[in-house]
């Protein structure tokens, strides 16, 4: 298990998109979450209803959007031929990139969506950088010399709590329906090697994504934690724990985010909220992704058309 | 020219167009809750979302308050898996700030910006898929944010491009007549009083065909119009129709 607590700092809920509450806004919440009824009727473990898509932009390999409440994300993943690291010659590599983009909020016009979106970026790296999660050899062509890179794009359109969850399904999801084409490597007598795309587009390898975590974001308001909070419930927390779980239950990473500070007890008490909230989620994304593959032709695009 | 051949003997260009026909266009204004005025457009295989701020107070730096009028503030950026091959950054490269220069131009030239001295009106738009005309695309999505946004404007306004290939004037360009090198011309066009708030052509063309490619540029404008006016008709009903629903319950 990996320990990452960043106390102090420059809080990350700062950043975003703030609502200013009033006193007796924050308590009428606070009070809710004790009772175990938030301001919109859910329980402390309840998510927000999740709408997933998946292949949205037909010029990615693959590509998803989440959206959690008011919270938009669309990811895209593009496939690129590269050289293999270094240090891993025999596997390809995970490149992300997330642009805060002016759509979510005008504080992030020009330059000021960077510091965020270098932030979440970073995350996923570290969430990614094991091979548990991805089978990151299945994306080596030929060892030391040539292997798929896959650009990771996140494009944050709305900003509604919640970021890091909804981003990380999208994820998620974009990596389920990722199609990489086929590559033979051919040899001629002299040794040389030459790489043949298969240009039949149904010839192509997908990726294993079962243990692909998710990100449960766990925000402490009064004594007890929710997920999934909303930008309100956001700005009466004072302090969140972000951990990324897989399907079946491990741990991956784990971080703190926020200007308070969180007690080891409750750390622990949120970690079990957590792997039972992630267990769930895994399940029923999917389940959805897997009906959403099973419809295939017939499947109905909606995009933002609705 | 080698290989493709963008227009037909028959008079049918590569995706099976008439020479003056547009791609498909499909909309639907107010996609986000958060911002004041949203709208998605996608016409053919080009996709972009509008977002709309404002009127606000100005944001950053008061050294840029008009005091007769509106500051429209734009930024044009395009994802970067929008493109065949992957972009390294979404905004801040050489096309993007001169889209985001030719948008602030144009909406300066339609919204009643005298009405809101001392205010702001951000208009910020993103290319999600690209496969041609990207700037009349962020152009008609960007009116109907405005208009979601209750913004009042001189008009619509309706971009369009329009090509000139084999002596026939083509509108609305698709990738693969773009990059085919041909002259290209972007107009942006205020269809009820035919003023034209943006003009722009790339490469050469013989001053004699020139009238004619405007002549088809702004038709297609006034074509995107009529699908724009529509969109703007049923998103009203719906609305109206909901609040409705609501008075009687």
């Amino acid at each position: 298990m990996t320990w990452r607590a960043r106390i102090g700092g420059r809080s990350l809920a700062s950043s975003m998109a703030s609502v200013v509450l009033s006193e007796a806004e924050k308590v009428y919440i606070l009070h809710g979450v004790q009772d175990d009824l938030r301001t919109d009727g859910r329980g402390c473990e309840d998510y927000r209803g999740v709408e997933v898509e998946t292949d949205v932009v037909s010029n990615t390999t693959g590509s998803a959007r989440v959206k959690i409440g008011h919270t938009d994300v669309l990811v895209g993943v593009k496939a690129e031929m590269g050289t293999p690291k270094l240090e891993r010659p025999t596997e390809g590599y995970l490149e992300f990139f997330v642009d805060c983009s002016a759509n979510a909020t005008p504080e992030f016009e020009g330059r000021g969506g960077e510091e965020l979106g270098t932030e979440i970026a970073h995350m996923l790296y570290k969430i990614f950088d094991n091979k548990s999660s991805v089978a990151l050899e299945s994306l080596c062509i030929l060892p030391s010399e040539h292997c798929w890179v896959l650009y990771v794009d996140v494009l944050l359109l709305e900003c509604g709590g919640n970021l890091f969850d909804t981003i990380s399904i999208g994820v998620k999801a974009a990596l389920f329906n990722t199609r990489i084409p086929k590559v033979r490597v051919l040899e001629d007598d002299e040794g040389a090697k030459d790489l043949e795309l298969s240009d039949d587009p149904y010839d192509c390898m997908r990726l294993n994504v079962e243990h692909v975590p998710c990100i449960v974001t766990l925000s402490r308001i009064g004594h007890r934690h929710v997920v999934d909070a909303t930008l309100q419930e956001e700005a009466c927390s004072l302090a969140s724990l972000l951990i990324a779980v897989t399907s079946k239950g491990t741990l991956t990473c784990m971080r703190k985010i926020g200007k308070g500070s969180l007690d080891p007890e409750s750390i622990f008490e949120m970690i079990e909220t957590g792997k039972r909230v992630a267990k769930f989620l895994h399940v029923s994304l999917q389940n959805v992704l897997n009906q959403e593959e099973s419809l295939g032709k017939k499947r109905q695009k909606i995009g933002f058309l609705r | 020219m080698a290989g493709l051949e963008l227009l037909s003997d028959q008079g049918y260009r590569v995706d099976g167009r008439k020479s003056g026909e547009l791609r498909k266009i499909q909309a639907r204004m107010g996609v986000f809750a958060q911002a004041d005025g949203s709208a998605y457009m996608e016409q053919g295989n080009t996709k972009a979302l509008a977002v709309v701020y404002g009127p606000h107070e100005i944001r950053g730096s008061r050294a840029k308050t008009l005091h007769d009028r509106a500051v429209v503030n734009c930024q044009y950026s395009m994802a970067t898996f929008s493109t065949g091959e992957r972009k390294r950054r979404p905004h801040g490269d050489r096309t993007s700030t001169e889209m985001t220069m030719h948008l602030k131009q144009t909406f300066e030239a339609a919204i009643l910006t005298q009405l809101y001295p001392r205010c702001q009106i951000d208009i910020y738009v993103q290319i999600l898929q690209a496969d041609g005309g990207n700037y009349c695309t962020c152009v008609n999505a960007a009116t109907l944010a405005v208009i979601d946004a209750g913004i009042p404007m001189r008009d619509y306004v309706c971009a369009s491009s329009a090509g000139f290939i084999e002596d026939t004037p083509l509108a609305d360009l698709s990738y693969v007549e773009e990059a085919s090198g041909g002259p290209q011309l972007a107009l942006a066009l205020l269809p009820k009083s035919d003023q034209i708030a943006l003009l722009e052509m790339n490469s050469r063309l013989h001053e004699d065909h020139l009238d004619r490619v405007i002549d088809a540029a702004s038709k297609a404008c006034k074509d995107v119009y009529a699908v724009l006016d529509q969109v703007v008709r049923d998103h009203l009903q719906e609305v109206t129709a909901l609040i409705g629903d609501r008075g009687s319950a």
